[in-house]
């Protein structure tokens, strides 16, 4: 196996391989994050030249508070968010073995809305806003095992899975307008804000929140690496050789779930990334799983980042919600795979 | 079976039926509301108007213009989704599933941001071509695999090309943020607050596509056996796919331009009364039509009241009531085909 690097715990209970030419490719992509995030911290209403941001990474610059209170925890929260998506996605598609797959078109986004504008109608008052991811979560996770339970007849199919997401989403997309409706004003276009998908506002506060959620969930898919490889070639190979395939689809399922939920949580829906970012890691990358983790987590991220540049520069003085330019390229990339896929499925 | 109980009386009868709950539901819509206006004062308004009496001015200005709204909007939906579900031989479709709303909603709103129309002949005409358009491309994207129109395939790209749109659409809202909690409540789909002057203009569109769609229900019959079948017996299939298509696009695009989005009226109506009347479009149509009306009608009555006095928009009812059953069809309808 001289094209990989093996990194392996002592007693070899975990394990992880990186394709060495991805792992260039994967290098790559980092560096380009970091392009983008400097760009992200430079552009916006008021231009700041890349030296100050240098500067203020460093040690202070002249603009302390645009960069340190506006931009920056904007950025990282554009990037949280891009990488629970993508790896979200990532998983999921791999479950279900479909790659039309993704969290917001299989109806956790619309649950965690759902979580996320019932506390934000009912309990923000009373509770504080850290309590936000887990209202989201909880709300993907009840909406999830719904949508798994409505597609069960004799097993899951992916169609199936696929058709009852939909029209789930439709009725949490109802349920999200009945309490928006019948809620004060101001906490309606707030709840609209949030839930087209926007990182405007977003806080340190918020950032510290999320951070850990994020990172932990990512780097816990990582140890599955193995399990997953293995499913890959199918229930049956995967049975055989020892993995309890049940219990593992269901904890993958909920990683993917709690990472769409907390991506979510703050950010809204921000559309098709889930979708897109592990289609464009498998096109670029080595379909080892550690690899497409890692891939599909920094490529989310860039779009996320990239969206939100977009959305705060091209309509000044206007911020759209980045979510917008997601869904502008996700959905014609969603209609191109159906394309691709036109024999694939009925 | 009984012989008198045949089809042909089970047709009738629910025609009867039907028709009779449709008054009572059109009579309940002018007389329940958030103010509780006795009936006399109904009965006065119609036939000893008196323009000083507020009670009288809400039932002839507020009530009667939606219902009538809730009536039009309810039965093209349903006509509409019964057509669609003939023309692409697809159990889920419905004007709401191709994408046909978000797209006269996208330019509807795409044209009074950028281009400041304001007519509403101009939304219209506009809703029109937005509904033409999205439909074609979902049908188009449906037809695309081997083995022609995939239910499965359809519903994807609907939800696709929907997304694609509304995530738009939003973000036009969010430019124009005085707008957002109007043209929410109208996103969501209400019959509330509209005037008369905004259903007149659509209305003759309406109504001419319904008449033309009562005249297909033959035609239609015959291209249900089958495509080569239809031709051999004399019937321009192109033709008659070509006028139903037009049809679908005034009846979907008209009750998007006066009432906004409204999902699920076009997917359940045309099921149930299928499951009624049985396969023969000269009758399902008609039904629907009267049936989709009805149901309409419960729904805004509904939407009234449930929340007094404030109000649901009716596309939350028929979302709330409509999704169960199309989670029945898609489990139903897709594992026949796997």
């Amino acid at each position: 196996m001289g094209d990989f690097y093996t990194i392996r715990s002592e007693n070899d209970k975990i394990s992880m391989q990186f394709h060495k030419k991805s792992l260039f490719i994967l290098i790559c992509l980092l560096l380009l994050t970091v392009v983008v995030f400097i760009i992200s911290l430079s552009a916006g209403s008021s231009y700041i030249p890349v030296g100050a941001v240098f500067q203020e990474l460093f040690s202070e610059s002249d603009y302390p508070f645009i960069l340190h209170e506006l931009r920056m925890p904007r950025v990282i929260m554009g990037f949280l968010v891009g990488a629970g998506l993508g790896v979200s996605g990532l998983i999921l598609q791999g479950m279900i073995r479909n790659p039309l797959g993704s969290p917001d078109i299989v109806g956790v986004t619309g649950g965690a809305s759902v979580g996320a504008v019932l506390f934000i109608v009912f309990l923000l008052g009373e509770m504080s806003v850290n309590w936000l991811p887990l209202a989201s979560i909880i709300g993907a996770a009840v909406t999830s095992a719904i949508i798994y339970l409505l597609s069960w007849s004799n097993g899951v199919t992916p169609m199936r899975l696929i058709l009852i997401g939909i029209g789930i989403s439709a009725l949490t997309n109802a349920i999200v307008t009945m309490f928006m409706v019948s809620s004060e004003s101001a906490i309606a276009s707030k709840v609209y804000l949030w839930l087209t998908g926007s990182l405007y506002g977003a806080n340190w506060q918020e950032v510290i929140i999320l951070l850990p959620i994020i990172l932990t969930l990512i780097f816990l898919s990582l140890f599955f690496t193995g399990i997953v490889n293995v499913k890959q070639l199918g229930d049956d190979i995967a049975i055989g050789m020892g993995v309890r395939v049940q219990f593992f689809r269901f904890l993958l399922l909920a990683l993917s779930v709690a990472l769409a939920g907390a991506a979510v949580s703050f950010a809204g829906g921000i559309a098709f990334v889930g979708l897109i970012a592990p289609h464009i890691a498998r096109i670029i990358l080595h379909k080892s799983f550690a690899n497409l983790v890692v891939g599909s987590a920094l490529i989310g991220s860039l779009i996320v980042m990239g969206a939100d540049i977009i959305a705060r520069t091209v309509f000044l003085p206007s911020d759209i919600p980045a979510g917008v330019f997601t869904a502008g390229i996700g959905a014609p990339f969603f209609i191109y795979l159906l394309y691709r896929n036109r024999k694939g499925f009925r | 079976m009984n012989k008198f109980i045949n089809n042909r009386h089970i047709r009738w009868i629910t025609l009867l039926v039907l028709l009779l709950l449709f008054v009572i539901a059109s009579f309940l819509s002018i007389f329940l509301g958030k103010t509780s206006i006795p009936l006399s004062t109904v009965w006065d308004a119609f036939f000893h108007y008196d323009p000083s009496d507020t009670n009288q001015v809400i039932i002839r200005t507020s009530r009667l213009t939606r219902t009538l709204i809730a009536i039009t909007i309810g039965a093209s939906l349903s006509i509409a989704g019964a057509l669609m579900q003939a023309l692409t031989r697809n159990p889920l479709a419905a004007p709401d599933i191709f994408g046909v709303n978000a797209g006269a909603l996208f330019f509807i709103v795409a044209s009074a941001t950028f281009f400041s129309v304001e007519s509403l002949s101009g939304y219209m005409w506009i809703g029109f071509i937005g509904a033409g358009l999205a439909g074609a491309i979902v049908y188009l994207l449906g037809s695309m695999g081997e083995d022609g129109l995939s239910p499965v395939r359809i519903v994807l790209a609907g939800a696709a090309i929907s997304a694609l749109f509304i995530s738009f659409t939003q973000g036009m809202l969010v430019l124009d943020e005085q707008r957002i909690q109007s043209v929410l409540f109208w996103l969501a789909g209400s019959v509330a607050g509209r005037e008369l002057s905004l259903l007149l203009p659509v209305l003759p569109f309406i109504l001419g596509a319904i008449i033309i769609s009562l005249l297909v229900g033959k035609p239609l019959n015959i291209l249900m056996s089958g495509d080569d079948v239809a031709k051999n017996l004399g019937l321009n299939t192109s033709l008659v796919k070509l006028v139903i298509g037009i049809i679908i696009v005034f009846l979907a695009g008209g009750s998007v331009a006066i009432a906004g989005s409204m999902g699920f009226i076009g997917l359940v109506v045309p099921h149930i009364v299928k499951g009624i009347t049985g396969p023969n479009y000269q009758w399902i149509l008609p039904i629907s039509g009267i049936f989709g009306a009805t149901l309409l009608l419960c729904a805004d009555i509904a939407a009234r009241l449930v929340i007094a006095p404030q109000e649901m928009p009716i596309g939350v009812m028929t979302a709330l009531f409509g999704t169960p059953f199309f989670i029945y069809i898609a489990r139903k309808g897709v594992k026949k085909s796997g």
